[in-house]
């Protein structure tokens, strides 16, 4: 109906401005999509990264990339929860009686994962700032970072809807999330690839983390764009396709 | 003459091997409330997603306000509320905001007034600015069809609406839907309670196993099955009359 399309964008501001109450009341969102990264930043800078050779001599450069996936990754799993709590509660049927667009809801979500997940990276960068983290970046290479965080949040909120849809318990919807923080790890997110022993060099090298971290970092530093960003491009349009097939064919079927 | 908000004929519905509707059909007046009475498993539930849209059905037609379920889902839409059987309120938010959110969706011009006046008739108004998580069960329920009652549709569709709460919550909950339908509202409900459906509905459906078994007024379902008996027995006050009893004298206290 042409009333339903028309307030589309009004509806899903007013699923936005629900889901970000929700997580600006929510202390363990908070601690676990900002306060860990942090944390985690501090303890690999002033704790670890005394021991670490990457060739550079700012290791808060180095880490950075690594620590902001780590941080969307970690908030994207909280999309799983938000989503699994309003079907297990009831209230996505009682939006989907009412004559609103369809997809409102899930799109709510989805819009309110990348604003959140934004707020945490600005958040991370700022502490970064502090902490002698320095880019020569100019506005185009700063931009095209946005843009693939963008694109990484957006393919990790879509794959995060699905277990949020399917679960059967709180803990299966977050269980997605555990490999997907554990990944920067297995890259070369704290330590350069090559110090690793062959075989986990060879996963390291080859997943997705690698070349999104090898992409921003060279961003970062004020180098031209790196070949990798099409592999990191690649990696994250294609997570995207299947997560949205599956995500969307899953929401068909649940509500 | 009157006329139909519901109208459903011969409605189907099976999940994979399970049939869990065979050929439904009845119809429901304008400005009266319509109880559909089954145990558990019995399909009402299925029934009521498929008039609410939720559900697509596998044959025959449902009708609500006018408007084809299946090919008029946004008309529909428009047309009803639906109160689920669980309390479908959002916890991290407040009373108030709750209902401030269901009435921009409903896009109504003053939402806050809107909320607030509900808030009043339900008797949340102290609880407003608490967050929905600190509710009791009754007080859930009570924000639940408040936030049905938003940009008044004209048909509300109540999913087992007494199911889980105290005899007070019921006795609250009774006195709301009979208002309702008081105002001219039509009021669909399923219940498994006899005594609900007995206390609330103009007209009763008795739902087994995806049929129709019987439906009329209470009378006529009463003249159709076993002549009463005339028996005496010595009344006891039930249970319940003795519970509300006493809480009513300790509130009068």
């Amino acid at each position: 109906m042409e009333t339903i399309q028309k307030h589309f964008f009004l509806d899903l501001s007013v699923m936005l401005g629900r889901s970000l109450r929700h997580i600006l009341r929510s202390m363990d969102t908070i601690i676990t999509v900002l306060i860990t990264p942090i944390a985690m930043m501090l303890l690999f800078v002033y704790v670890f990264g005394g021991a670490i050779q990457t060739g550079t001599a700012n290791y808060v450069n180095y880490i950075l990339p690594g620590i902001l996936l780590i941080a969307i990754a970690s908030g994207i799993s909280y999309t799983a929860v938000r989503l699994f709590t309003d079907v297990q509660r009831g209230i996505i049927e009682r939006f989907r009686s009412m004559p609103i667009a369809p997809s409102t809801v899930l799109w709510g979500h989805v819009l309110t994962s990348l604003v959140s997940n934004a707020i945490s990276v600005v958040v991370i960068i700022l502490v970064a700032l502090v902490m002698g983290f320095r880019s020569s970046a100019g506005i185009l290479s700063w931009l095209t970072i946005v843009g693939i965080l963008a694109l990484f949040t957006l393919a990790l909120t879509w794959v995060a809807v699905i277990p949020g849809l399917t679960a059967k318990s709180i803990d299966g919807a977050v269980a997605f999330a555990y490999p997907l923080i554990f990944l920067p790890f297995i890259s070369s997110a704290f330590v350069p690839t090559s110090s690793m022993p062959p075989v986990v060099k060879a996963f390291a090298e080859n997943q997705p983390v690698t070349a999104i971290v090898e992409t921003i970092r060279a961003l970062l530093s004020g180098q031209p764009v790196p070949h990798e960003i099409w592999v990191a491009l690649a990696w994250c349009v294609g997570i995207l396709l299947v997560a949205y097939i599956f995500a969307m064919r899953a929401y068909k079927k649940r509500v | 003459m009157q006329t139909n908000s519901i109208e459903v004929a011969d409605l189907q519905k099976s999940y994979k091997e399970l049939n869990v509707l065979q050929g439904v059909s009845f119809t429901v007046e304008q400005g009266s409330i319509f109880a559909l009475l089954g145990s558990n498993g019995a399909g009402k539930t299925t029934i009521i997603k498929i008039l609410t849209t939720l559900l697509k059905q596998d044959g025959g037609t449902a009708i609500v306000n006018g408007f084809d379920v299946a090919s008029q889902p946004d008309h529909v839409r428009q047309s009803l509320s639906l109160t689920g059987q669980f309390a479908a309120v959002d916890e991290m938010l407040t009373g108030q905001e709750n209902l401030i959110m269901i009435a921009r969706l409903r896009h109504l011009k003053q939402p806050r007034q809107v909320a607030d006046e509900l808030l009043t008739r339900f008797g949340l108004t102290d609880a407003a600015t608490r967050r929905v998580s600190t509710y009791s069960g009754g007080m859930r329920r009570r924000l639940d069809l408040a936030m049905s009652l938003v940009g008044t549709p004209p048909i509300l569709f109540l999913d087992e609406p007494t199911t889980g709460l105290d005899p007070e919550g019921r006795l609250e909950v009774w006195k709301v839907v009979k208002e309702l339908a008081d105002g001219g509202r039509t009021v669909f409900l399923t219940t498994q309670y006899l005594d609900e459906a007995e206390q609330l509905a103009d007209r009763i459906a008795i739902l087994h196993e995806g049929t129709i078994l019987a439906s009329g007024t209470l009378m006529e379902l009463q003249k159709r099955f076993p002549a009463a008996s005339v028996e005496y027995v010595e009344k006891q006050p039930t249970l319940e009359e003795i519970f509300l009893a006493i809480i009513g004298k300790k509130e009068e206290q």
